[in-house]
């Protein structure tokens, strides 16, 4: 951040992501609508999907690979639209009726 | 015998207002949606642009779900330190019949669902559309669409036409082959976040009074990933976001919420934002790139429309999404209620909806504002201009006495310099500007 902003105070307090993520109703189901391949991730270095995905579900592990979380997903399509690696990311909507719950959008 | 005459997939407004056109002609018509009801998957910017409704909804303003109508609109091009704002205010566009207002999706998308509901069609809500049925008939194996397989048990159902209104990803026109080649960068995510504050508040910071509000388009405020910041007042809510340029996110290390923080603390905006309460953070994908993306519209016994048919215009100054769904779904209706009553809905015989759309806004203004999208998302445009106007209206308006005042023309080329942009990339890009908005 710029140079006037250095140790500024925030206006307001930080957010913790889990606080953040909290905020949006997500009705899930308990098959996942989005299936992720880690032997695919294991060996790719780039890893798009852990810095765009809006609601954080890609997370790296210390073995290398990347733990996948499909329960607050915002169903957007930004992860299988950045990753390089075919066959990574199975994406599809969730069953009828559930995954994410927008009302103040 | 199909089933049904036309099957609307998504209850977003351009389903909605397909429906409407093909119920009030007297057509079956069944419009499925995903979601536990219309607009629950449904973000966007922050502002509709109704009067397209006027064709199907005399007065809409009268009873649809607003949150303020835009009385005020503001553009900022910043940097790290400086703000220049152009400030437009029209108290015209807070009476009938309005310009632009805020609203949310969840609220917006259900009212016009109902609209059709009202109208006669059938809404099947909690229910996802996993693919397309063909006929087998016809020339080659695959033959033309004849319905829709959803995630139901004995889901298939079948209609002499398929319209689908399934958003931004529509896995129908992909399984279609309406799209070539994927391509990330034709692409944004869009992620807000909702703070309330008291509306008293909210009218204070932003200089407004009763249901008049506020839309904020900021460029220069996305890090160094290429997009564009906005602001907007609802009632007593602000929604603030970013939209994000997919292959530049992914190619940083700010996660999309830091960006948003980072904006958040702008000496031009944290004093507007600051003490909002997050109530919702969403996000969605976008598809910005215009006319350069259009896909295929048609497929025999099958139309595209809005989201699905990339029908979203991001033309720097002008961003628009809503009015274009309820445009192209509403020609859709009207096309399809023609072939059925010609009998005839192959490609050929559902020709009058791209007729309807090349002939109207919604493919006229993105033909003419086909090279926008591009210039906006340039990287001169996105870091190099705001710091280059910014400079420049910062000398201008900077006293150095005893220094006396430096002329226009010294300052611009001084800052163009500095700022490391070349006379002639100048030159085009105020050319390419003008012959694109002309």
């Amino acid at each position: 951040m710029s140079a006037a902003n250095v140790g500024r105070d925030p206006a307001w307090p930080q957010i913790a992501f889990e606080d953040r993520i909290g905020t949006a109703t997500f009705n899930v189901h308990h098959e996942a609508h989005i299936v992720v391949d880690g032997k695919v991730c294991a060996d790719c270095s780039t890893r798009e999907c852990i810095v765009a995905c809006p609601a954080n579900l890609f997370v790296p592990t210390s073995d290398g690979g990347i733990l996948f979380n499909y329960e607050q997903c915002f169903e957007c399509g930004t992860c299988y639209m950045v990753c390089n690696r075919e066959g990574a990311i199975t994406w599809n909507y969730p069953e009828g009726g559930h995954g994410v719950v927008f009302k103040l959008t | 015998m199909p089933d049904v005459d036309a099957i609307v997939v998504g209850a977003g407004p351009a389903g909605s207002c397909a429906a409407i056109v093909l119920a009030r002609a007297g057509k079956r018509v069944v419009l499925i949606e995903r979601g536990p009801f219309p607009g629950s998957k449904n973000m966007y910017g922050g502002v509709v642009y109704p009067r397209i409704l006027d064709r199907l909804i005399p007065e809409w303003w009268l009873e649809a779900p607003v949150q303020r109508w835009i009385t005020r609109r503001q553009t900022m091009i910043m940097t790290d330190t400086k703000a220049l704002t152009i400030d437009f205010r029209s108290q015209a566009w807070g009476e009938p019949p309005y310009n632009g207002a805020t609203a949310f999706r969840p609220d917006f998308d259900k009212w016009l669902a109902d609209k059709a509901v009202e109208a006669g069609a059938e809404l099947i809500c909690s229910t996802t559309v996993t693919g397309l049925l063909h006929d087998s008939t016809g020339p080659d194996k695959r033959g033309r669409v004849s319905g829709v397989v959803t995630d139901r048990p004995d889901g298939e159902l079948t209609a002499s036409v398929v319209i689908a209104c399934d958003g931004v990803n529509s896995f129908l026109a992909k399984q279609e082959g309406l799209y070539g080649e994927l391509d990330a960068g034709n692409y944004t995510l869009g992620v807000k976040e909702t703070l309330a504050l008291p509306k008293e508040t909210i009218d204070e910071r932003f200089g407004v009074r009763g249901t008049d509000g506020v839309d904020i388009e900021i460029i220069g405020c996305s890090g160094d990933v290429n997009g564009g910041g906005f602001i907007y007042t609802n009632l007593d809510t602000i929604a603030v976001g970013l939209v994000l340029k997919l292959p530049k996110l992914a190619a940083q290390s700010k996660r999309p919420e830091e960006l948003i923080a980072s904006m958040k603390e702008h000496p031009a905006i944290a004093p507007l934002v600051e003490g909002g309460e997050l109530k919702e953070y969403s996000a969605h994908l976008i598809p910005k790139a215009g006319i350069a993306m259009l896909p295929k519209l048609a497929a025999d016994g099958l139309l595209i429309t809005g989201d699905a048919a990339a029908l979203c215009l991001a033309a720097g100054i002008w961003l628009e999404g809503v009015n274009f769904a309820i445009a192209s779904g509403m020609y859709a209706g009207e096309a399809v209620v023609e072939a059925l009553r010609n009998n005839d809905t192959s490609v050929a015989g559902l020709a009058g909806y791209q007729r309807r759309l090349e002939s109207t806004f919604v493919l006229k203004d993105h033909r003419k504002l086909k090279r926008i999208p591009e210039l906006v998302m340039s990287d001169r445009v996105q870091h190099l201009y705001p710091d280059l106007a910014t400079s420049v209206v910062e000398r201008m308006f900077r006293v150095d006495n005893p220094d006396p005042k430096p002329g226009l023309r010294r300052i611009l080329n001084q800052e163009r310099k500095r700022v490391g942009i070349r006379r002639r990339d100048l030159a085009r890009d105020a050319l390419d500007g003008l012959r694109g908005f002309s």
